[in-house]
């Protein structure tokens, strides 16, 4: 790899602001992701994660702030830059995104065709042997909408770390899983983050879970970064709000209710609005 | 009022913007060095299903619209005693109008509504962005096989339409009605030229391959990835490029065809 | 095995489209692939071309030997005319050959009928042929008929 940056942070995130439309998604926040740890971005629902992985991957451009991955600032690169710098990350997306009209095989075949001059003998060993780490190397003839949800999920990851990127995003890989599924994938986050040594990225709500795999956790409420340390400083923290989300408590600083009018006053309003 | 003004300001400046994004889509998907070994079997298959699946349906309309044709010319033309014109009647109108702004607007509603399904459903199912983060550009991969598939496969099926719809024609003109098949062919050739009509019709077919492809493609990468969003973007797939289609169609005639 | 079932009826498409080309260009517009021949050009003032255009057939006896190729108005005389080329191997007309304007049928298109004379001299690029019949126009026809009618 050219210029291989080797700092301790593979992405800094600096003064991150971002609109959509006339809402505001985040509020200059700063982040860093630690090469080579578990980094979990946690937060209550419409807080913003899937969009943060969004634009640290480039598909969407911040309004302010810059967001610096493996020393690139993602937001000014060129078209043919961004795609240089995606390889070097994967992203296992929450269906799992499969092309559904290729075998498991083909799918995870994908990136090394596309990418790679390998002779079909070698594509079929790289193919069989991240099908075996995740587990699915007997299922390499089936198609995606025979794979159940957990299936297409490890196929997905299989693909993401086809071509060994230095880093992979999840987003929200435990959202509709059963148990047994969840706990198979936690075990493959936390397998494949050792075993090759990648940096990992776990959007995420499911906290328990999630934190027992993490190095840092980050939790994100309106826009903001509201808290940030490893998992058990975060349990016993005394900022309320991240106090409601860890422990998962109904009505906090997070209202239970949508804001509204009065409740007494809209009964007795009689249907006037 | 001036809320009024605003809307449908907002609405130009929305109108402007598709534009824009829309050549701008263009450009990237068809710019740039296309890979012969990896982008030909895509093409292939994209020709596949735009083109020969398309076959049916055009071979049939073909078929019936030349047979209708004879029918009603011959029933016109048979007062003047001229029932002999009938094939030049038939092959001019096909091979000058009918075909080409026929077959593209069957063609949009079967290939082009199916184009922006499909894309609009590798949207929403996170497949395109997942090609992205693959570093494979979804504009080259995904989109420039069917815009290139669509400018092929419209053109060739014009041309078959044309012919089944003039067999079509002949097949009622002289087998059933009676009219005698030497002067049914000599009147077409003799009223039928190489260079003004079916070169002409094909570069109408050109001109429509492109448009209808373009809409369609590009309506299923603009698109609100939900069900909803899909179902919106294919209708707006098959009125967009049918008006557009026969808008077209009136300039291309009154450039080709007018005198002025 | 599937791919190449694929690529065969990808293949038998284009090829149905090519023949379709094929049918179109030789049996329905007639075209020959006879190439562009050898030909001269000659002129004919008419006094009325009545309905001929660009593209209209020249015949000798009913046989087809050039075609109009240009229709000019001759601004001293104000008669039209009428621009032909000539295959090549036609090149012996006298130089007292008539040239009509004729019609195909009842209300057919317009085109050229040449009558070659009795001169030595034969018709070379861009003569000019004097002796002409204009173009039978209704309306004159009409008009004589009922003049005649008068007289009787």
């Amino acid at each position: 790899m050219d210029m291989q940056d080797n700092s301790a942070n593979i992405i800094e995130i600096r003064g991150l602001t971002f609109f959509r439309g006339d809402r505001l998604i985040f509020d200059d926040i700063d982040m860093d992701i630690r090469r080579g740890q578990i980094t979990a971005i946690m937060g209550p629902s419409g807080t913003g994660k899937t969009t943060l992985m969004r634009l640290i991957t480039g598909q969407i451009k911040p309004d302010a702030g810059t967001i610096m991955v493996d020393g690139e600032n993602i937001s000014t690169l060129q078209r043919n830059d961004l795609y240089r710098v995606r390889r070097k990350m994967g992203m296992l997306f929450q269906s799992g995104a499969l092309f559904t009209d290729r075998t498991v095989y083909e799918n995870v075949a994908f990136p090394l065709r596309e990418h790679t001059n390998f002779t079909e003998t070698m594509i079929r060993d790289l193919v069989l042997m991240k099908l075996e780490s995740v587990g699915l190397r007997g299922a390499r003839d089936l198609l995606p909408s025979e794979l159940s949800g957990g299936m297409t999920r490890r196929a997905a990851l299989a693909r993401t770390i086809a071509l060994d990127p230095g880093m992979v995003l999840y987003d929200e890989p435990f959202a509709g899983q059963d148990p047994i599924g969840m706990g198979v994938l936690l075990e493959l986050i936390k397998l494949l983050n050792s075993a090759l040594g990648l940096t990992s990225v776990v959007v995420s709500h499911d906290i328990h879970e999630t934190a027992s795999i993490a190095d840092q956790l980050y939790v994100l409420s309106q826009g903001k970064v509201i808290g940030t340390g490893a998992p058990s400083q975060l349990m016993d923290s005394d900022n309320k709000m991240v106090a409601q989300f860890m422990k998962g408590e109904p009505d906090g600083p997070v209202p239970f209710h949508y804001p509204a009018h009065d409740y007494f006053d809209d009964l007795l309003g009689g249907g006037e609005m | 009022m001036i809320t009024r003004l605003r809307i449908i300001g907002k609405s130009g400046l929305d109108w402007l913007s598709v534009c824009g994004r829309s050549g701008v889509f263009i450009a990237h998907s068809l710019c740039g060095v296309p890979n012969v070994r990896k982008g030909l079997p895509l093409l292939l298959k994209q020709l596949y299903a735009v083109g020969v699946l398309s076959l049916p349906i055009i071979i049939v309309s073909g078929l019936f619209i030349g047979m209708v044709m004879s029918l009603q010319g011959y029933s016109i033309l048979v007062d003047y005693g001229s029932e002999q014109a009938v094939g030049q009647m038939v092959s001019l109108s096909l091979v000058r109008e009918l075909g080409p702004v026929v077959t593209a607007l069957l063609f949009a509603g079967r290939a082009g509504s199916s184009l922006t399904a499909e894309i609009g459903l590798m949207k929403a199912t996170e497949q395109i962005t997942s090609l992205e983060m693959l570093g494979v550009d979804p504009l080259r991969y995904v989109m420039a096989p069917r815009l290139l598939a669509g400018f092929i496969a419209l053109p060739l099926l014009t041309l078959i339409f044309n012919v089944v719809g003039i067999w079509g024609g002949a097949l009622v003109a002289v087998d059933w009605l009676g009219v005698y098949d030497g002067s049914f062919w000599a009147n077409m050739q003799a009223a039928t030229d190489f260079r003004t009509d079916v070169v002409n019709g094909m570069v109408k077919s050109i001109a429509f391959a492109f448009v209808v492809t373009w809409i369609a493609v590009f309506q299923g990468h603009d698109l609100t990835p939900t069900s909803e969003g899909i179902g919106r973007a294919t209708t707006k797939t098959v009125v967009y490029s049918s008006l557009a289609v026969l808008g077209l169609d009136f300039v291309l005639t009154a450039v080709m065809f007018g005198d002025f | 095995m599937h791919s190449k079932t694929l690529e065969v009826a990808v293949g038998l498409f284009m090829l149905a489209g090519m023949a379709s080309l094929i049918v179109l260009a030789l049996n329905v517009s007639g075209l020959t692939f006879s190439g562009a021949k050898d030909s001269y050009t000659i002129y004919a003032a008419f006094e009325n071309i009545g309905g001929l255009t660009a593209r209209s057939k020249v015949t000798v006896a009913g046989v087809g030997v050039g075609r109009v190729v240009g229709i000019t108005l001759d601004k001293d005389d104000f008669s039209g005319i009428v621009e032909m080329e000539i295959e090549a191997d036609y090149n012996q007309f006298t130089t007292d050959t008539t040239a009509a304007i004729l019609t195909a049928g009842l209300l057919g298109e317009k085109y050229i009928g040449l009558i070659s004379g009795a001169d030595d001299e034969y018709l070379v690029e861009g003569d000019m042929i004097i002796d002409t019949q204009s173009a039978l126009v209704l309306e004159e026809l009409i008009g004589q008929f009922l003049f005649n009618k008068v007289n009787e």
